[in-house]
């Protein structure tokens, strides 16, 4: 075993910094917060133009000769200057998914355009009466010749403001159980019939409701079998659960807690960190980061060896979130009153950052598969207890 | 990053492991019980030389690392082996690394030939030493006192053995004032130290192995039992109790791996991971234990029952180092007392 983490990414940092001075502007970050779209179109024709999008992917599929090591110290470098790429996530997420069960027509064209920056994909899983149950889709297909004919509506459409393409769950056979009648297609948000509505969110960010009248696609936007859509989704939900939220950036809220605790002091002069009661919630809080990162690693590293790491990757989605939002509540009681203090209030602990990121961290524990659901996957796939929920 | 055993460690632990399946099964952990040591499995364990693995093998050691020692840990962990391996283990690997002297060449090499068996005291020492681990069992105990290493031998080992909920063979030992020195100064307090830090790593990697044992126990026991008709396995209240310590159990096996790997490269948290591994997988490992304990209902309360065994080893087993949340709290210190970490 070998625990170092390897430092080709440190290599790229000043580089990714002399491109990020270069390409982002300042005021993107402060756009995102105020749009709620956490997706900076400029940004990404800039990252598509230098080849950053496509490093890593063969050359075939469009790939470009970047460093995928740089290419990932330039996402690190944004995501430091604030600027969140969930559209890029999500577009990623369908490609690989593509890549896996697509044609090779569609990895062709798809796959291509993506790298360059030309099309983006959000996530049209959950409706409006149904989310963790995600197999219950209700939106319709109907085949009328050549083309297909989509209804329904489509929630939590994230960055959909954006995106060019939604990745449609939809239900093409109604006669079969749940799972058998799902089919998957690519759909151009630039289609007649195609409408959409903003929802606003506790964690400041605006997503979206989606609404497809008579919506038509060719059928080569249908992605993998028709009714085959299940294991479609069994694809596409490995990498969102494996890789979602996946930084190389440590995780620090323990040392940003310990350094103000250093820093303050108590009536008696003493420091905080001294207060054990402080030092052993940041102490918690560090074990826990740990924990955090090595999971993802073992991700990564699963992925790597050519696995597809669903019981991993749900493992660590349940981990990670869960200890975010024990992370950030204890952040709050620690600060004390002013924990409470949000962007833009006076004296606000980092600038609010602590409040902001209490309440952005309440959703974690629901996209991409609610905790219970993925514990639901953890037991019966990973520990082969008996499956619960009937099959309609 | 290599996040899987070698081929060599890997043979290593199916070795080992058919070895702990065959010489240390239950039965062997009861009837060892309340001491918590067999001395028939303690020869064996020691001619296979695990005692001194991580010892150099210019010294006449294994040449293999605390990773290697760690392997075995587990097993030792998921078996509940009533063998002081990791205190004999750290002991000796302390010993053969102190400078050698006159009167300490004898004890390592004794130690490292398996005639001796050593432990380590894990906290300071005044006249006493006190609840050692292993020391009811020891000939050696070393133990930091002020700013020198001494080296305690015990040449009566008559004590009963003190009753304690892991059946952990503990003894305060007596800290004669002429006992040996074996080292002094900022060198003594190093190695102890580290030696400290090894027993957490190991320890981290023992508890590991005890709660995944505690969950596959709890696992087989809920998928047979019925209750309201149907396998009470099947019921989501049970099923996410267990997928969450699942959940953490691998968590705290790549943590408790990776502390014992920081403690064969000079890491320079090697002591911190150390004892974030221990944490972690002390918690980890009372929970399952407990949870799998309760899953059991009125059977896991009887003494027949396997988990209750794990159950109250889950508990023990960390206490020789003290109050867990005590030790969060200095490890917050110890992460963040600079700035620059």
């Amino acid at each position: 075993m070998d625990f170092w983490e390897s430092d080709e990414l440190g290599d790229h940092r000043d580089a990714a910094r002399s491109w990020a001075d270069d390409n982002v502007r300042p005021e993107w970050a402060e756009e995102q917060e105020r749009t709620g779209c956490h997706q900076t179109v400029e940004l990404h024709t800039r990252l598509a133009r230098d080849g950053i999008l496509a490093a890593g992917w063969p050359a075939e599929y469009g790939g470009s000769t970047v460093d995928p090591n740089f290419a990932r110290a330039v996402f690190d470098e944004c995501s430091r200057r604030g600027l969140r790429a969930d559209g890029w996530a999500t577009t990623a997420m369908v490609l690989h998914t593509i890549e896996h069960v697509g044609t090779e027509d569609q990895r062709l064209r798809f796959i291509g355009s993506a790298l360059r920056g030309e099309i983006l994909i959000a996530l049209g899983y959950s409706e409006p009466d149904c989310g963790s149950d995600v197999a219950a889709a209700k939106m319709t297909a109907v085949r009328d010749g050549g083309e297909w004919v989509i209804n329904g509506q489509k929630m939590f459409t994230s960055t959909a403001q954006v995106c060019s393409h939604v990745f449609l769950l939809t239900r093409t056979n109604p006669n079969v159980p749940k799972h058998q009648g799902l089919t998957l297609f690519l759909v151009p948000t630039e289609t007649p019939g195609y409408d959409r509505q903003p929802i606003h969110t506790l964690g400041g960010q605006v997503t979206n409701a989606t609404f497809y009248a008579g919506v038509r696609v060719d059928d080569s936007a249908r992605i993998g079998g028709v009714d085959d859509g299940w294991s479609v989704m069994n694809v596409a939900l490995v990498y969102e659960r494996g890789v979602a939220g996946q930084t190389s950036l440590e995780q620090t809220l323990a040392r940003d807690l310990a350094a103000w605790a250093r820093q303050a002091h108590r009536e008696d002069g003493s420091n905080v960190l001294q207060d054990p009661l402080i030092a052993e919630r940041i102490g918690r809080m560090a074990v826990e980061e740990e924990v955090t990162k090595l999971l993802g690693q073992w991700v990564q590293w699963r992925f790597d060896q050519g696995h597809l790491p669903g019981i991993e990757g749900s493992m660590r989605k349940l981990f990670y979130t869960e200890a975010d939002q024990r992370r950030y509540s204890d952040a709050l009681d620690i600060l004390g009153a002013e924990g409470v203090l949000a962007p833009g209030a006076p004296g606000a602990p980092r600038g609010g950052q602590f409040e902001h990121d209490f309440r952005s961290a309440v959703v974690t524990t629901v996209y991409a598969g609610t905790s219970e659901i993925l514990r639901d996957v953890i037991a019966q796939r990973g520990l082969g207890l008996p499956r619960t929920r009937r099959s309609s | 990053m290599n996040l899987d055993l070698t081929d060599d460690q890997m043979a290593l632990r199916d070795t080992w492991r058919d070895f702990f399946e065959k010489e240390a099964p239950i039965e062997v952990v009861r009837a060892a019980e309340p001491l918590g040591f067999d001395a028939a499995l303690w020869s064996k364990v020691v001619k296979l030389g695990l005692p001194s693995a991580a010892v150099p093998g210019d010294r006449g050691g294994g040449g293999a690392g605390i990773i290697e020692l760690a392997i075995g840990a587990e097993l030792l962990g998921g078996s509940l082996a009533p063998v002081p391996l990791i205190e004999a283990a750290v002991a000796t690997t302390m010993l053969a690394s102190l400078p050698p002297t006159n009167d300490l060449e004898p004890v390592a090499e004794a130690a490292v030939a398996g005639e001796l068996l050593p432990t380590l005291a894990l906290h300071p020492v005044g006249d006493l030493a006190r609840l050692v681990p292993a020391g009811a069992v020891a000939d050696v105990v070393i133990a930091r006192r002020g700013e020198e290493l001494v080296l305690i031998r015990q040449t009566e080992k008559s004590e009963p053995a003190i009753p304690n909920l892991g059946a952990v063979p503990i003894a305060t030992c007596l800290v004669p004032a002429e006992a040996l020195v074996v080292a002094s100064g900022p060198l003594a307090l190093a190695a102890h130290r580290r030696a400290v830090a090894h027993w957490r790593a190991l320890s981290a990697v023992a508890l590991l192995g005890l709660g995944r044992r505690a969950l596959e126990i709890g696992v087989e026991y809920v998928r047979e039992r019925e209750a309201f008709g149907s396998v009470i396995g099947s019921f989501q209240a049970i099923q996410h109790r267990l997928a969450d310590h699942a959940t953490a159990l691998e968590g705290a096996r790549l943590l408790a791996f990776k502390g014992a790997w920081a403690q064969d490269v000079n890491h320079p948290q090697a002591a911190e991971l150390a004892s974030m591994a221990f944490l972690f997988a002390a918690e980890t490992a009372f929970r399952t234990a407990s949870d799998s304990l309760h899953f059991h209902g009125g059977y896991g309360y009887t003494l027949e029952y396997d988990i209750q065994l794990y159950f109250r080893r889950a508990k023990a087993w960390p206490l020789a180092a003290g109050d867990p949340r005590a030790a969060y709290a200095s490890l917050a210190n110890d992460l963040f007392d600079r700035d620059g970490v």
